[in-house]
């Protein structure tokens, strides 16, 4: 069973309790609780069962504008004294840092909206099995498939985050997870794709025999690659693409990257980033949302953004230390965005399809190939060159590569949005990028 | 060595009978234990932006049959915890009878010291390197904007237990020390990153204030790609520098010889043993033994000696990387490649030291010889596709090769290749065989581990360069 918020609480005021007696000035304490159950499956027999129960706190103790912190898994009391001494003894020869101090009290939450994130459910290991049975038959049918891996993960959490100035809050959330990896060969060559699903209530996640059907025809339709010349083209990035861009865009707003002057976004607030069309979100309180939140990781309360309006930049994501140095307050956005979204734009599927005489629509990219500092894009690609509308033959050891700065501006967005993972884009294109092949 | 147990209610005899108990029909498994520290003390923008100690305790329980694995995790160290484990093994693999190997090969050998190189170093002694490497690039150079200057520290100690009560213990120091510099010069800015590392204490790397040679070599790469020109893009030769550019050997070759991958003919290797895979002249070795290197195990994470395999011997395929469970499924033995990021996951069989040796030629002749191509001297991380072989690696410091010289410094491009193919393409091996710097953490199934590569120059006929300019 996963510990209550009393278990956790209590562990946390020890912590506050200590670290003020031994005379910190203030201090921040995260205690959390998650166990994990997995059961993986490969060719339609049992392959792994994984169990794993894992207690972890973390301790920011200050002396003034001093701070050090200290985190264990081993949450005996004796353990504790020993580690926040330590904390404490450290702290006192760390150098001051004038932004270092824990959130303004006026922002921390104070209002926790339920948003739905826990399921009490509980999956037998009987039960994943017939589930990944079920998935495992589907994906196999057609004889082209000859092997299948797929693994069920049941995840219930619960954590407490508490500060000196008086927060203490923390809430239990619960994920469940299935996916399913296929291989495909035929005479010239072997393929693998792959396809899952992930909700915060068992009830949402997707039926089984679907999720594996989806997995092979992905797969089976990779194989036969051909790698195409070098050009200039029109690009569209599947779903499960786009979205990556969204999380570089995340990466280069953050706080952190503006104060120290690391991203090609820097001084771009209130300025043209995108095209007029685009609208970019960042929603914390959408329900069985799998990156909402009702608080940051500092205790500060989380509002709707509208990050990008009419392509205009209108907010970083900014948490207490680096908004003290941009002299920004906290807008809840310690540890990332939390649903960050584009909306739809105006254009459908099938005519973004169409859009171009000859277009690569990419499926996976490989590399880390990303550098926010200069915005320069370069990663390893494959997927399908599409002529007129239609797929005509996967495509695959190639690379696209562009300018983020530029890339952004040529965005075009269709209107299939869906909320399937906690950042979501519609299918992208984007035009004049530099394909390099053959 | 840690006493695992000696603050719970568990007694080595309760330890013993219950692993034994659990493990009896099974074909392997065992109770790992782990006790690990580490720190991490970070300059950023003028200070010290962290300093962060962690402590972690815990063990994990495996049992095997035939193909099956349960595996279970806690940090609460006690009776309870360990039957519950017991109790949740037993749950998976309900009427196994297979006959446990009690196999397991012994050694004297060690690579590295029982050293914990948090204790060896002060705290002020650490922030003091910190803060001359920052007053130092930015005194040095006025182009020089930001300074991240890093340690990290860890000893990991460990003790496996088999059933039948046979015990085997390691202690794992292992330390990083990491500068990254940005410039910025006429509105353009560029990152260079440079880091040092391995099995001993952060004074063993830092002898002779060696940190200013990190400094200057960060500070380099930055330089250089502030004067970068777009890549080309398309099909060319490609020369690559001794050292960490063998990371394409990592990525290209070395994943795809991981014995599961290759068991389950998912890897694009699994059919091709003992057939030509590489050019003539080309040798690849993973090692585990190497006097104090960051890859460098004395014992793998099942308990299996490390040994140095050959993987590719003259351009044939001659081992696949092991672990206990895929060995005895593939009827061969372990290599010693057993290897978990920590007790919370599984072993799973993992590179150590993946080096290329050195053959005859000469870096000057391999450039002289190319019409166009690019020079790689530097590379930031790769990633492969097991089942297609596809891998790439991204370039961060490279140079255009324009008849036989080489040219302008070309910005930060990705390179794709075929795994399977690639070194067929090597036309020519360098004589200067060197190890990269102890930097290297290698990504499987969600698992990091610390790893090391090596290799001469070697030049390649054939590989697509994912610049900008056609």
């Amino acid at each position: 069973m996963i510990k209550d918020q009393e278990y956790l609480k209590s562990k946390a005021s020890y912590c506050l309790d200590l670290a003020k007696k031994l005379g910190a000035t203030d201090a921040s304490v995260t205690i959390g609780n998650s166990i994990s159950e997995t059961v993986n499956f490969r060719n339609k027999t049992l392959d792994e069962s994984n169990r794993s129960d894992s207690l972890a706190m973390g301790i920011e103790t200050y002396i003034g504008k001093k701070k050090s912190s200290i985190s264990s898994s081993n949450l005996l009391d004796e353990n504790l004294k020993i580690l926040i001494e330590k904390c404490y003894e450290t702290t006192k020869i760390t150098p001051e840092d004038e932004f270092n101090s824990l959130p303004d009290k006026e922002l921390l939450a104070k209002n926790i909206k339920d948003l739905n994130l826990y399921d009490q459910s509980h999956v037998e290991n009987d039960k994943k099995i017939g589930y990944l049975k079920e998935l495992e038959e589907a994906a196999s049918i057609d004889k082209k498939i000859i092997n299948t891996e797929s693994s069920f993960t049941e995840d219930k959490s619960n954590f407490i985050l508490a500060n000196s100035d008086g927060f203490c809050n923390g809430y239990k959330s619960s994920s469940f997870t299935a996916s399913c990896v296929t291989v495909a060969k035929n005479e010239n060559n072997m393929e693998r794709d792959y396809e899952f699903t992930s909700k915060c209530h068992l009830n949402d996640i997707s039926n089984p025999s679907e999720l594996g059907k989806i997995a092979a025809e992905q797969t089976i339709k990779k194989l036969n690659p051909k790698k195409i010349g070098s050009d200039k083209l029109s690009v569209i990035f599947d779903k499960r693409i786009s979205k990556g861009f969204l999380s570089s865009f995340a990466g280069a707003i953050s706080a952190s990257s503006i104060a120290r002057g690391t991203s090609f976004l820097k001084d771009k607030l209130n300025q043209q980033i995108f095209s007029n069309e685009i609208n970019v979100i960042d929603k914390p309180d959408l329900i069985k949302g799998m990156g909402s939140r009702c608080f940051d990781s500092e205790g500060v309360k989380t509002d709707t953004l509208k990050l990008v309006s009419n392509g205009i930049l209108n907010n970083y994501l900014v948490d207490t230390y680096n908004g003290k140095k941009l002299n920004l307050k906290s807008n809840g956005r310690s540890g990332g965005s939390t649903n960050l979204y584009f909306e739809n734009g105006n254009i459908n599927y099938d005519d973004l399809l169409k859009s171009h005489s000859k277009i690569l629509y990419v499926t996976e990219t490989i590399g880390h190939g990303t550098n926010l500092v200069t915005g320069d894009y370069s990663v390893g690609a494959n997927g399908f060159l599409i002529e007129n509308g239609e797929f005509k033959y996967p495509v695959n050891e190639i690379t696209i590569a562009g300018n983020l700065d530029e890339m952004f501006k040529n965005i075009i967005l269709a209107n299939d949005l869906e909320f399937k993972y906690s950042v979501n884009s519609p299918t992208m294109m984007i035009d004049g990028m530099t394909v390099a092949g053959k | 060595m840690s006493n695992f147990f000696d603050k719970s209610d568990l007694t080595r005899k309760d330890v013993d009978e219950i692993v034994s108990d659990t493990l009896k029909n099974c074909d392997d498994g065992e109770l790992y234990f782990e006790d690990s520290k580490s720190e991490s003390i970070v300059l950023d923008d003028n200070k010290i932006k962290s300093s962060n100690y962690s402590s972690d305790l815990g063990f994990g329980f495996r049992a095997i049959s035939d193909e099956v694995v349960a595996y279970s995790h806690s940090n609460e160290i006690s009776k309870d915890s360990l039957k519950n484990s017991a109790k949740s093994l037993q749950s998976t693999l309900k009427s196994v009878k297979g006959t446990y190997n009690h196999e397991i090969p012994k050694t004297n050998n060690k690579f590295y010291d029982a050293i914990n190189p948090i204790d060896q170093k002060t705290l002020d002694g650490k922030l003091e390197v910190l803060n001359n490497v920052n007053e130092y690039l930015r005194k040095k150079n006025s182009t020089v904007k930001q300074v991240t200057a890093s340690f990290s520290g860890e000893q990991k100690s460990i003790e496996i237990i088999r059933s039948g009560g046979e015990s085997l213990t390691d202690v794992r120091p292992l330390i990083r020390f990491n500068v990254s510099v940005m410039l910025e010069k006429n509105g353009r800015k560029e990152t260079g990153v440079y880091g040092i590392g391995g099995r001993q204490s952060y004074d063993d790397y830092l002898k002779n204030d060696n940190w200013k040679n990190v400094c200057e070599e960060a500070l380099r790469i930055a330089s250089v790609n502030l004067d970068s020109k777009p890549a080309p893009a398309g099909e060319m030769k490609v020369v690559l520098g001794p050292g960490w550019p063998a990371i394409l050997i990592h990525e290209a070759i070395g994943h795809g010889l991981e014995g599961d991958f290759n068991r389950k003919k998912t890897s694009a290797f699994h059919d091709l043993m003992g057939q030509k895979v590489a050019s003539e002249g080309v040798t690849i070795v993973d090692d585990g033994t190497i006097d104090k290197r960051r890859g460098s195990l004395t014992i793998d994470d099942e308990g299996t000696p490390t040994e140095s395999t050959v993987l590719i011997e003259n351009g044939i395929l001659k081992n696949f990387m092991q672990d206990r469970l895929n060995a005895r499924l593939m009827n061969t033995r372990s290599t010693g490649s057993g290897r978990r990021e920590s007790y919370k996951h599984i072993v799973l069989p993992r590179m150590r030291n993946t080096m290329m040796l050195s053959g005859k030629n000469t870096q000057d002749e391999m450039i002289k010889s190319v019409d166009k191509g690019i020079f790689a001297v530097s590379f930031g991380g790769g990633q492969v596709d097991i089942t297609s072989g596809k891998f790439v690696f991204n370039c961060t410091e490279a140079y255009e090769i324009n008849n036989g010289k080489i040219g302008s410094p070309i910005k930060g491009a990705t390179l794709i290749g075929d795994g399977p193919s690639i070194l067929k393409e090597v036309s020519m091996v360098g004589n200067d065989m060197m190890m990269d710097p102890g930097i290297g953490t290698c990504g499987k199934a969600g698992q990091g581990v610390p790893v090391g590569v090596a290799q001469p120059s070697i030049l390649i006929d054939k590989m697509t360069v994912g610049g900008t300019k056609l």
